[in-house]
């Protein structure tokens, strides 16, 4: 007799209007997924399409073959092994500085009066839309030997040899802070500016100095925007391909670059679609929560109206 | 139209064109509605009256259509709207917040449900501007929502719910948005504009002041359930239950046991009181029971001499004392402890001669005085 | 008590708005130096701006770019607004968390896995059907536009949901059904927000490399594909000019979107 709001009976209205997005993003994401699933078990063929059918039929026999050839070199292979490894400690310390850096603007631009705000925001955002190929490349001119920088540092005495940054690891460090810097302000920006200034006048009347409160009342509440904010920041980065490829020298071992050179390079599909799945998987976890706290966000906004 | 007066008791018939049949609503564990059957009369204005939670939104939401009754049904002139959308019914609803739309005009507006129907650009000119007329805001046609105040605003959401003649006409807590100062005139001037539509009407509000002061009938409700119904003035003298007589008005309760029990009068033995109340009229409980009796506030007479008889007063002593402006509101720590509450109108005692805060006085009160209460 | 100490907070967004802008400026700086080293100035010119607007490949690719970042932007638009809509007003219903997953997905994955999933779709949907897969245009379009869907309905869905209920109430208790109600209520209401949808699907499309990469095919070749492709092969100051350009074209782009919004409040 109870009629659960979660699992209402769907009336044919509203299937029409959930069903359309939804068979359209399964099709568009979730299926060519799979298909990079399914590919990487199949084996490299000189034609088109250059990679083998998993499935044959053949003499009343359904023979299934699952080639694990490109599993087994990713997981034995140390180079393959080192590659994620780096990817992953690249994309940490990036999400560590985005950190370090972001959270103090996102705080003080929310902090500011709404006339200032708009005008940061605005600042945060223009780089945000300009074309990041284009950023990166000004940074390859700043960092190279013969680049501003070490033109600046050598004219100013500071030091007599150009500083090695271009095409090193450091570089596309920068590169990735750099580029990926307004993804965690923005959406830590959006969780910081709907903090209700009066917690904070409430600790303050309670005694609490400044960084006290700041510890005890605004570093809590605006956790679920870090971790949306470094979650937009780290996945992304580990699969990054242009900045390292632009920024990064011969031995900057990045996943995106490796899986881009086993497809256009050597033409070897199911190698690039295991290095994918590979990937995905290493990034399941931060990707399962980043899902889960839109779930959450998504529905504690919502709410029903009480009756 | 019969003349009908705010608050007047209801003389029509209390035929259903408004029936409500046994509705219950559920959501997940939460029971909102609890079998709540009702019937409005054709051309009533009928309250729903309660604290919030306690169901009266979520019946409306039915009435309107935005929910549907996990069991019952609803029927407007004989016809059983219970699963119709709210598209469908000839039902229209006056909003808590106005919900006029910011990006159309007032005309535009009051328009647009017109436009749903189909109905024929003139015929939709003519009948705007009527309803706009009848709120007294044709002036303001061209303005924007933004531009209006929350009065003005009210008013247009009203002509809009009225343009389309629905069957019935749903107010959500209407006078909720608007200053207290204004609230008492809007009510009445509301009242004459629906009355002189004729058009049914059921409102939810948790102030019982607006149920009395705009209802023909009103129902109280708590907890998903209609706990008492009839005019405004019987529900306030006659309530039915302790919670009846402490939510509509403020009342002064005493719990005691029936010792004489005659057709036309009981008295009640109560710890609270030194002497036993007299209730000028018989009671359905039998002898021995006990029972709750509630006195209004506005029935206590306050006098520093004993009054006469040995039923129906009080000795104690004066814990607090205000001056309401028309009346004096006084707190009053009997002998044994109870508080009482008694208001009394500057007409029955002069300002200078009250008795002062600590001061012992006496209380008592007519024989028509106390209800006794069912439960 | 409680305002930020303006010295520590002139100190953060100093610094963190001259890295944001110091490598933008420098571009647009060296747009006008007269010399092609990027270390020393020789003088003004516009000579960059007169190399850019001779080279053919270049503007070839630019216009291609914005033909696509344009249909992209307007596919994104109506395909991510549905989505965004579902997920503001249809409750929780089943399969939910797939849906968001869905939807978000795009928005954290690494472009190379999307620009991999699309064209394995493309190359075994052309397998299946026997068509002669011919990539470029058309193929890059449909894979900016799964990309570009999950901004705008994480932009849509949030301000749909802003939105107040009463007011698609209201409508549909005058009559109006829930199409109707959508059309006339909804959209106008979230007119600005579907408009800076717009742009940012445009942005992003017109940036994209690697997804383009994937799926590009020959003859065609997108703005991002051809400066890519020559930064590799070395810097050309004219480069620069682009850039100031297009920083020039956002900025005004971003600023009136902003007055837009603020307008209609």
């Amino acid at each position: 007799m109870s009629t659960s709001i979660k699992h209402a009976p769907l009336p044919w209205r509203r299937i029409l209007t959930i069903a359309p997005p939804f068979v359209w993003l399964v099709l568009f994401l979730l299926v060519p997924f799979l298909l990079v699933l399914k590919i990487s078990f199949a084996d490299l063929q000189f034609g088109v399409p250059p990679y083998t059918a998993l499935a044959e039929f053949k003499d009343e026999a359904l023979s299934l073959v699952l080639n694990l050839r490109g599993y087994a070199l990713l997981f034995t292979d140390s180079l393959y092994i080192a590659t994620y490894l780096e990817s992953v400690r690249m994309a940490v310390i990036t999400t560590i500085f985005c950190v370090l850096i972001g959270y103090p603007m996102a705080y003080y631009i929310a902090r500011s009066e709404p006339s200032v705000r708009n005008v940061l925001l605005i600042g945060v955002i223009l780089p945000f839309w300009t074309s990041l190929l284009l950023r990166v490349y000004a940074w390859i001119g700043i960092l190279r030997n013969d680049g501003i920088m070490n033109n600046l540092l050598m004219g100013l005495g500071l030091i007599d040899q150009p500083l090695e940054i271009y095409r090193t690891d450091l570089a596309v460090h920068i590169g990735l802070i750099y580029a990926y810097l307004p993804f965690f302000i923005l959406p830590l920006y959006a969780n910081l500016v709907k903090l209700d200034v009066r917690l904070l006048e409430a600790a303050y009347d309670l005694g609490a100095r400044p960084w006290r409160a700041f510890f005890s009342v605004t570093l809590p509440l605006s956790m679920p925007g870090v971790l949306a904010g470094a979650m937009l920041v780290f996945i992304p980065s580990v699969g990054e391909f242009v900045i390292p490829e632009m920024l990064g020298g011969a031995d900057t071992l990045m996943i995106g670059r490796v899986m881009w050179t086993e497809f256009f390079n050597n033409s070897d599909w199911p190698m690039a679609a295991a290095v994918t799945c590979v990937m995905v998987l290493l990034l399941l976890i931060p990707l399962v929560f980043f899902q889960y706290s839109q779930v959450r966000q998504l529905d504690a906004r919502g709410g029903r109206r009480n009756g | 139209m019969s003349e009908i007066r705010p608050g007047a008791p209801w003389s029509g018939s209390a035929d259903d064109f408004v029936r409500i049949d046994d509705v219950v609503k559920i959501f997940g564990d939460v029971v909102a509605v609890k079998s709540v059957s009702l019937n409005v009369g054709r051309g009533e204005i009928f309250a729903l009256l309660g604290s919030s939670g306690c169901g009266k939104s979520t019946l409306l939401r039915m009435l309107a259509g935005f929910e549907e009754p996990t069991s019952g049904r609803i029927f407007l002139d004989n016809e059983d709207i219970s699963s119709l959308p709210p598209y469908k019914r000839p039902v229209n609803m006056m909003f808590q917040s106005y919900a006029l739309f910011p990006h159309m005009t007032v005309e535009a507006n009051v328009a647009f449900g017109l436009k749903q129907e189909g109905v024929p650009r003139n015929e939709i000119h003519t009948r705007v501007y009527e309803a706009l007329d009848l709120v007294q805001m044709g002036a303001y046609a061209r303005r924007k929502p933004s531009q209006l105040s929350g009065g003005q605003q009210q008013r247009v959401a009203l002509a809009r719910s009225l343009v389309k003649r629905p069957k019935l006409l749903l107010l959500d807590e209407p006078m909720s948005a608007l200053d207290k100062q204004i609230r008492q005139n809007t009510q009445i001037e509301l009242v004459k504009i629906l009355d002189k539509v004729g058009v049914t009407c059921i409102m939810v509000t948790h102030d019982q002041e607006e149920a009395m002061t705009m209802a023909n009938r009103m129902a109280v409700m708590s907890e998903g359930r209609i706990i008492q119904c009839g005019t405004p003035q019987e529900v306030y003298d006659f309530p039915n239950s302790r919670f009846v007589a402490g939510f509509v008005g403020s009342t002064n309760l005493f719990t005691g046991t029936i010792t004489v029990d005659e057709p036309d009068h009981v008295q009640i033995e109560c710890d609270q009181l030194s002497r036993p109340l007299y209730v000028d009229h018989g009671v359905s409980e039998p002898l021995g029971m006990e029972v709750h009796v509630s006195i209004r506030p506005e029935r206590i007479r306050v006098h520093r001499e004993q009054p006469e008889g040995d039923v129906n007063w009080g000795h104690g002593v004066v814990s607090h004392m205000a001056w309401m402006g028309s009346y004096a509101r006084y707190q009053i720590r009997l002998d044994s402890g109870k508080l009482v509450e008694a208001s009394v109108s500057r007409l029955a005692m002069a300002q200078n001669d009250a008795p002062a805060v600590d001061e012992e006085v006496y209380i008592d009160w007519s024989d028509d005085s106390a209800t006794v209460l069912p439960s | 008590m409680g305002k930020p100490s303006t010295r520590l907070r002139a100190l953060v967004l100093g610094f963190g708005y001259a890295f944001l802008y110091f490598p933008i400026l420098l571009l647009m700086v060296l747009s006008f130096n007269d010399s092609a080293m990027m270390t020393t100035w020789t003088g003004f010119s516009l000579r960059w701006y007169h190399e850019l607007f001779n080279d053919r490949a270049l503007l070839e690719a630019a216009r291609l770019s914005l033909i696509i970042a344009a249909c992209t932007a307007t596919a994104a638009v109506v395909v991510g607004t549905w989505a965004g809509y579902v997920l503001a007003r249809m409750g929780r219903f089943k399969g939910f968390a797939l849906f968001v997953a869905l939807v978000s997905a795009p928005l954290v994955i690494p472009e190379v896995v999307l620009g991999i999933s699309l064209l394995l779709m493309i190359v075994e949907l052309s397998d299946l059907f026997g068509w002669e897969a011919q990539n470029g245009a058309f193929t890059i379009w449909v894979g900016h536009v799964i990309l570009s869907m999950a901004y705008v309905s994480v932009i849509i869905q949030s301000r749909v949901r802003d939105l107040d209920r009463s007011l698609e109430e209201a409508a549909l208790d005058l009559g109006a059904s829930p199409i109707t109600v959508f059309f006339q209520i909804v959209l106008p209401l979230i007119a600005p927000a579907l408009a800076s949808a717009w742009l940012l699907a445009f942005t992003l499309s017109l940036d994209d490399v690697v997804v383009a990469s994937f799926l590009t095919g020959p003859g065609y070749t997108t703005l991002p594909l051809e400066v890519f492709s020559r930064v590799r092969l070395g810097l050309k100051p004219e480069i620069n000019a682009l850039a100031t350009l297009f920083m020039v074209m956002v900025a005004v782009l971003v600023v009136v979107a902003n007055r837009i919004q603020n307008r209609k409040g």
